[in-house]
């Protein structure tokens, strides 16, 4: 199981929802059953999104592989100077 | 002074923490180095550029007849030789860029590009660009996130309306987007506090300050493709950007790296180089175009100005317990600025159970804003620091025991969601504590002050090549421009890695066309990430070199072992073979000896800094002195560590420059007072003390050599740790940047009336 944590931005959809555990392997995965649970979830991760695994920040991680027990975190892209 | 975490696990380097000479210098010493404007080519045009004398107008015409007829005019492009990127679906982030580059329908701020003309000299260029007659319908102007975001204010993009809102907004706005952070329960946090501090800060738009201005030469060939040099933070980014506005696939670019004269996050985004393509396209020559100093400031992006409100919260004990904030920070002209960073930053530092941090990304009628080191942290570090600054003195408790009491540390949940792998804030802390500088006595209208601060590093893709020569040295081939000392430190890794002594091993930035893909030089990441890539390719060189040395002595690869340089046998039954003896035979070992690494970089640790500063003020004049400055920054290893430590001082320059004298003033019609150094007041070596530096050394575990970047959060403290010295000194809290003699001047004889 991977444990999801919500930012306040997302909490509009999952209802209020801070944090859910998903069954899911990969990030492509597990924004799919998200989006099945909490419509409209896919499209709002779908730009300017990076990916937080077991705190290791990754700007682009749609294919990455999740270990199960994983943490994972939605955040926003960020650029450095 | 370096502390170094744990010597024990430090593997004894040979090479790695050295200070060899830079290999750059000697070049950069006697003229020879390329910076952007140095290129010429034959039959090259000179380019000028015709920018809006309007912060906000409709362009209604512009005729171009009478400059095209003007002696030496070759080429003249307008916003109707760039394509219309939203009708060919792109994405609105796209589209702006593109209309920065070259306003279309609108100018949206003074500078803001209108035409370019190439011509044989610059002069006639010049000439040129002014003849050229465009008609506008002047509009409203807004140049503060107040008036912005005021119901009624002119609308700069009429289709703009602010992501982030639940529920989301039915009408347009200047708010492009609202960010938020929540935790806890923010009233039961207020009432638990002993003391509770509220201030309200602004500071204004700063820029990058670098010294050599934008350039670029273009030189577009008869086959559709087009050679482009030019001076950035990354060579393959500026292809990918450029490609975009010209609607050409980016392989239709070739893209050189010139020498760099100072970036600072402010040339990663492009500004000339479509313009120069595009007018090299229409005359067939080769074309230059360099800005003037107050283009630069009137046009390229320097940092937000802001507006943030800080209340916290604390315990007699030292404990935090709430924090809330609101942050508006300007976009410039178009939607983009860093609040999204300094929501993530604002109290990252801290262990605070409850807060709720707002922002808010505000379009006004000034250049759209850059990044600049740490982009969006320093400004709201300002705030909280010198909010703590004022808990710990409400309190009675040392400013840096507070700020050991609530440090985050390994395991942490940082304020923006993740939990920190291991970080080395306490000991930035610890170092400033035991520093001689913090008893160190004072004087009179003298003061000294803390702050600490923290910046995420990247990783991204890099790539790089590694080749032996015939004659054992190395060419270390990578793709990131050297900014901050990258070819030192890639060198260094290698020599380290293959045994070899580095004035042996040469590193050099490729084009677009000889090394693979590296994302743009910035969030400290290139010494993390391409040096990951150069790691592995010597790694696989040395595996390659063992086979090699296996078939010259006839064995098993398992029995040669890769030691101070050389292939020895482990059963020392064969004569070593050096780098240079294995180079000299490869012809005979399978051909020459190279290796390509290309890697999206894991392994990204997180850099912290705590400053101290001492000032004496002035009472007469409100002018402030930097009397001391000491700057302690987790570098994870330090590779080269007299580039560390200049990116240590660089970092605080700039952010002594942004707390007292540095600020962008604008005329009531929106056009720029001071787009010079001489009104635009840098610090220069004679205001400053020499700046001492602590690196601590708490090695990043995800990195083969421990790196941190160390390119960034060194800017981020300086601010509020000015300002708390000009609190400790003066007992004035200033809540505006900056802090110059006029504006400290007033608050002190505030204060006098005040009794």
């Amino acid at each position: 199981m991977i444990r999801v944590h919500f930012g306040s931005s997302l909490r509009d959809l999952t209802g209020g929802e801070a944090e859910v555990q998903v069954e899911a392997a990969s990030v492509r995965r597990l924004i799919k059953a998200l989006d099945d649970r909490f419509p409209g979830m896919g499209e709002r991760l779908a730009e300017g999104t990076s990916v937080s695994i077991n705190g290791e920040i990754l700007p682009d991680a749609i294919y990455e592989d999740l270990p199960d027990g994983a943490e994972v975190h939605f955040l926003p892209t960020l650029a450095g100077g | 002074m370096t502390v170094t975490e744990e010597p024990a696990t430090t593997p004894g380097y040979k090479w790695v923490g050295t200070r060899p000479i830079r290999p750059d210098g000697l070049e950069k010493v006697t003229g020879k180095a390329r910076f952007g404007a140095d290129l010429v080519l034959p039959g090259m045009l000179e380019a000028a550029v015709l920018r809006s004398p309007h912060a906000h107008a409709r362009i209604v015409s512009i005729d171009t007849t009478a400059a095209e007829a003007m002696p030496g005019v070759k080429a003249i492009v307008t916003g109707a030789d760039f394509p219309d990127l939203a009708e060919q679906g792109a994405r609105p982030d796209a589209v702006m860029a593109s209309h920065n580059v070259m306003a279309r329908d609108k100018v949206l701020y003074e500078g803001h590009v209108v035409a370019a003309v190439a011509a044989t000299t610059r002069k006639e260029a010049k000439l040129a660009a002014e003849a050229i007659e465009v008609s506008y319908e002047i509009l409203d102007h807004l140049l503060n996130v107040d008036d912005a975001m005021a119901d009624g204010a002119v609308l700069l993009h009429p289709d703009l309306k602010t992501r982030g809102m639940d529920p989301a907004p039915e009408e347009p706005s200047n708010i492009a987007s609202r960010i938020n952070h929540e935790r806890g329960d923010l009233d039961k946090g207020f009432a638990d506090a002993d003391v509770v501090v509220e201030r309200t800060f602004t500071t204004k738009p700063v820029h990058q300050g670098y010294i050599e201005p934008h350039a670029s030469v273009a030189d577009a060939g008869q086959d559709g493709r087009a050679h482009l040099w030019c001076s950035s933070q990354g060579h393959f980014s500026m292809r990918t950007q450029t490609a975009s506005v010209l609607g050409w696939e980016p392989s239709k670019l070739k893209v050189t790296a010139a020498e760099i004269g100072g970036g600072f996050g402010g040339k990663t985004v492009i500004y000339l180089e479509p313009l120069a393509v595009q007018l090299s396209v229409k005359s067939g020559r080769p074309v230059r175009v360099v800005m003037d100093r107050d283009e630069v400031f009137r046009a390229s992006g320097p940092a937000s100005g802001t507006k943030m409100t800080v209340k916290m919260g604390i315990t007699n004990d030292g404990q935090m317990t709430a924090a809330d904030i609101w942050m508006a920070y300007e976009a410039g002209a178009f939607p983009g600025s860093p609040v999204g960073a300094a929501g993530m930053t604002a109290i990252a530092i801290y262990d605070i159970p409850n807060f709720f941090i707002e922002g808010f990304d505000v379009v006004v009628n000034k250049p759209k804003v850059a990044a600049y080191r740490a982009p969006g942290a320093p400004m709201i570090a300002f705030a909280v620091e010198s909010v703590v600054d004022e808990l710990a003195q409400g309190i009675g408790m040392d400013p840096v025991e507070v700020r050991l009491k609530n440090a985050v540390v390994e395991g942490t949940e940082a304020s923006y969601g993740p939990k920190f792998p291991k970080i080395g804030f306490v000991e930035t802390l610890d170092a400033i504590k035991s520093h001689e500088h913090y008893g160190a006595p004072l004087g009179p209208n003298q003061g000294r002050g803390v702050a600490s601060g923290f910046w995420f590093n990247a990783g991204m893709n890099s790539s790089a090549t590694v080749h032996v020569n015939e004659d054992g040295t190395m060419t270390v081939v990578v793709g990131s421009p050297d900014i901050g000392g990258s070819r030192a430190s890639m060198g260094l890794m290698a020599a380290e890695e293959m045994g070899i002594d580095v004035a042996n091993i040469q590193s050099i930035v490729a084009d677009t066309e000889t090394v693979g893909f590296n994302d743009v030089t910035g969030g400290s990441r290139v010494t993390l990430a391409t040096g990951a890539a150069v790691v592995e390719c010597c790694q696989m060189i040395k595996d390659d070199l063992k086979a090699r040395a296996a078939k010259t002595w006839d064995c098993e690869a398992d029995e040669v072992e890769w030691v101070d340089g050389q292939a020895q046998h482990t059963k020392g039954s064969e004569t070593p073979l050096t780098l240079e003896a294995l180079a000299q035979k490869s012809g005979r070992t399978g051909g020459p000896i190279s290796a390509t690494a290309s890697l999206n970089a894991r392994g990204v640790g997180a850099a912290f800094s705590t400053q101290l500063c001492d000032v004496e003020v002035d009472p007469e004049t409100g002018v402030v002195t930097i009397l001391r400055f000491t700057t302690a920054q987790d570098a994870g290893t330090a590779i080269h560590p007299s580039y560390v430590e200049g990116q240590m001082q660089g970092g605080v320059v700039q952010g002594i420059g942004w707390a007292l004298n540095e600020e962008y003033i604008h005329n009531d019609d929106g056009t720029l007072a001071n787009p010079s150094f001489l009104d635009y007041r840098i610090p220069v070596a004679s205001d400053l003390p020499m700046i001492d530096t602590v690196v601590v050394e708490v090695p990043n575990p995800g990195h083969p050599y421990g790196v941190r970047g160390v390119g960034e959060v060194g800017i981020v403290p300086p601010l509020g740790a000015v300002a708390n010295a000009i609190a400790a000194a003066t007992g004035c809290r200033m809540e505006d940047l900056p802090m110059s003699p006029p504006r400290l001047l007033d608050a002190l004889n505030q204060a006098a009336e005040a009794g």
